[in-house]
């Protein structure tokens, strides 16, 4: 890799950072329980979460194990786990 | 070729180079001595002849601040400043250069305070000089227009990319007149070119100006600026025969040498006084003395090749500094030592300090360091490391 | 590759676990759109966003110094309208509460009085974070920081946090507003509205900062949440000088509330009889809010 002039760079390449490899807890979701509010995935700082049609989906590529999605859900459908 | 000489004043011959260049924004704190050049300019938004965008801003600080985000907004920009108020831009002019922006500015130069005082010496754009900008000084009105125009196609060529800061000195030359010869704003343009910047700020194409860099890379990204430097040695000696072809007279370069041929001892110098070193040299010969001069216009990137080919076959050379490091003396004068430092033929080089804060250096102060340089080339040996010029003794 | 959202700040920035600051910026850029220039100050964002050939972000964005955000987007704005503008680009800035409030001050003044058309927010994590949590500006009354511990002879931060929303206003702006990561619709809703703003805007967004106001990183939006509820950070909007909206609060939460989950707060109740005025003080400046501001719902 070459360095470009001035150090400008291109957009959006953090994504081949992984920061999951911070993590210690990783929240585990119980797709019973999930409502697909919405909730986890607008705070989740690392814009890690998913909502589909079967539930919550969480990219641990990138999770760092912060917990607030845990802590958020209204159902309690999120648990940080190991 | 549409030509006019009219005299006018240098803030005027500057304030109408910008004109014609037609950045897209002009962005100005005043501070005298610079106050005509931006007053000037003022005037042109006012009777829409700049038809850019001119931005009065709270500080240096943010005059160059706006510059900067202009340049990385895809604009061609300028500012101008002076003294105190380019100590204050300092931080962003690092930045500036860094980030590879092809600004242009006019460092008008003014001493330091304390004392506070607004008369002229160097040791504002010396402050700058590590910045990674380009400084060229210019000797008088005329060579302040062309310099001002011929900048812009120095730092925006691709293989530069590097703020360029023309200095002068405040009051000798921006306030003094001069007869000018100017060109149509029309052909002026057609010279500079119009700006297309080789990357910006755009939706359609994002890029992340200011990134930081790890201990791998910094080091990396000045080497990368110190390569541009020796691109820009080039482009300002290309540049210069470029406007010569279009315009008719050679008004740049890196240095200029004037009676240097036989000379024995060379005086070397930078702005405004080097009109007055010429005219000395020319009444020291009429006694019959091998003086030369070398103006040097390019301080950074320093013209290390051509100020070697001009001088090594001299005596002793005489540097005039307006402006000091303290303690070790002369800022110019060090970078002449060093230049020659690893020759195997080396001139004695003696360093005059002179002109700091204003103090007159006219013809007769000129021909007064020339007669110490004599001596001290006579015994073979430089005892001082720096001779003040002129020091009022009475005070001290 | 995995597979990752399409936001306009992208996943894999360096931000502490539970950071409040993307979780804004997130929604901030939801708002703007990619129509947009982004210039932000040195700070927590810029340091977690953009190792070079690391950048998170996926719309044009500077970063210059520490103390001319304000100034390099007029910058940018200008570099923009000497071309016409035409595809009408926004310019925001996103900086920190001691760019803002301290080193920044007078740039940012400077924009304001000229009435630049630049959406500034600052988001707020009330000290210096970036550096290791010394006091800014912005850093409430009776908080401790690394430059104002508490000890025998300190309770902390012995002033209060800077208006700057009123200074702002000051300076005849358009459009001022608070909001907090809290209720990101409401963020998103303002960021439009200071767009719209022709003329400067200003948005102060609470983000909080776990690491230095020391609760668990899981109660980040709990606790600006809780900010909101206890008066101590009110929301509201001002257009055209006048007070147009308020977010409203059933019941106002006691700030010890939200003091007390707080490490930064801890030496306060450590000895609440010794700290009596000055928990007196906090609760008596969260009152003033809901009297200031109206935020009790009438009944």
């Amino acid at each position: 890799m070459k360095l470009s002039i001035g150090g400008v760079c291109k957009a959006g390449e953090s994504k081949n950072y992984h920061t999951g490899t911070w993590r210690t807890f990783k929240p585990v979701v119980d797709n019973d329980k999930c409502i697909k509010c919405g909730i986890c995935e607008r705070y989740c700082p690392d814009f890690c979460i998913d909502i589909k049609e079967d539930g919550c989906h969480v990219n641990l590529d990138y999770c760092k194990g912060c917990g607030i999605c845990a802590h958020e859900c209204p159902v309690k459908s999120i648990t940080m786990e190991v | 070729m549409k030509e006019r000489i009219s005299v006018i004043e240098g803030s005027m011959a500057v304030a109408e180079a910008i004109r014609a260049c037609n950045p897209g924004v002009i962005s100005a704190y005043p501070i005298s001595p610079q106050t005509h050049i931006v007053e000037y300019i003022s005037d042109f938004v006012a009777d829409g002849t700049y038809k850019g965008r001119f931005v009065r801003v709270d500080s240096e600080f943010s005059a160059a601040s706006a510059v900067h985000g202009a340049s990385a907004g895809g604009a061609r920009a300028y500012t101008a400043s002076s003294s105190q108020g380019l100590l204050l831009m300092c931080e962003v002019l690092y930045n500036s250069a860094s980030t590879r922006l092809p600004i242009v500015y006019t460092g008008v130069n003014r001493t330091i305070s304390a004392p506070i005082s607004i008369q002229p010496d160097h040791q504002d754009t010396m402050a700058l000089r590590d910045t990674g900008m380009i400084q060229i000084h210019v000797e008088s009105l005329q060579e302040a227009y062309d310099a001002h125009i011929q900048a812009f196609r120095i730092a925006e060529d691709e293989d530069v990319l590097l703020p360029v800061m023309i200095c002068m000195d405040g009051w000798t030359l921006t306030h003094a007149f001069e007869p000018v010869k100017r060109f149509s704003d029309k052909d002026v343009k057609e010279f500079v070119g119009e700006y297309k910047p080789v990357q910006f700020l755009n939706p359609k194409n994002p890029i992340t100006y200011g990134a930081f860099a790890d201990e791998d890379k910094l080091m990396e990204f000045k080497y990368l600026m110190v390569q541009a430097h020796e691109k820009a040695k080039e482009k300002i000696v290309e540049v210069a025969s470029e406007y010569k072809e279009k315009f008719g007279h050679y008004d740049g370069g890196l240095i200029d040498e004037y009676r240097t041929e036989d000379a024995e001892i060379i005086v070397l110098a930078m702005g405004s006084v080097v009109s007055t070193v010429r005219a000395a040299v020319d009444e020291l010969r009429e006694s019959g003395k091998k003086v030369g001069l070398v103006k040097i216009r390019s301080f950074r990137p320093f013209p290390k090749e051509a100020i070697i080919k001009a001088c090594k076959n001299a005596k002793l050379l005489a540097v005039i500094d307006k402006s000091l490091s303290l303690d070790v003396g002369g800022i110019l004068v060090s970078d002449v030592k060093t230049t020659f430092y690893n020759e195997d033929k080396k001139p004695l080089i003696a360093s005059f300090i002179a002109g700091i804060g204003g103090k007159e250096i006219n013809r007769k102060v000129v021909k007064d360091i020339v007669a110490d340089a004599e001596e001290i080339a006579q015994k073979g040996k430089v005892e001082k490391d720096s001779i003040f010029v002129n020091l009022n003794t009475q005070f001290i | 590759m995995t597979e990752t959202k399409k936001t306009l700040f992208a996943s894999g920035h360096r931000a502490c676990p539970g950071c409040g600051v993307p979780i804004a910026v997130r929604s901030i850029l939801n708002a703007t759109g990619s129509n947009v220039v982004v210039v932000s100050s040195t700070g927590c964002l810029e340091t977690f966003s953009s190792p070079i050939d690391l950048s998170s972000w996926e719309v044009p964005w500077i970063h210059s110094v520490f103390e001319n955000a304000p100034t390099v987007a007029t910058g940018v704005l200008e570099a923009l309208n000497s071309k016409g503008n035409p595809n009408n680009t926004k310019v925001v800035a996103i900086c920190g509460d001691g760019a803002t409030n301290d080193i920044g001050f007078g740039a940012l003044s400077g924009m304001l009085e000229r009435g630049d058309d630049v959406l500034y927010i600052c988001y707020d994590n009330e000290a210096y974070m970036n550096t290791g949590v010394q006091t800014s500006g912005a850093t409430p009354y009776g908080a401790t920081t690394t430059t104002s511990p508490s000890g025998e002879y300190s309770f902390g931060r012995d002033r209060t946090k800077k208006d700057l929303c009123r200074i702002a206003l000051e300076h005849g702006v358009k459009y001022v507003a608070t909001a907090s990561i809290s209720d990101l619709k409401d963020l998103e809703r303002k960021v439009k509205k200071g767009l719209e703003v022709e003329g400067s805007a200003y948005i102060q967004v609470l983000t909080t900062c776990n690491i230095g106001w020391g609760f668990d990183s899981s109660r980040a939006v709990e606790v600006a949440r809780l900010a909101v509820e206890t008066g101590v950070f009110p929301i509201y909007e001002y257009e055209n000088g006048e007070l147009t909206n308020v977010k409203k609060l059933k019941e106002k939460k006691a700030a010890k509330e939200y003091l007390s989950c707080q490490k930064r707060y801890k030496h306060l109740f450590a000895d609440e009889e010794k700290n009596k005025e000055h928990l007196d003080y906090i609760e008596q400046l969260t009152v003033q809010n809901v009297t200031k501001y109206g935020i009790l719902a009438s009944k």
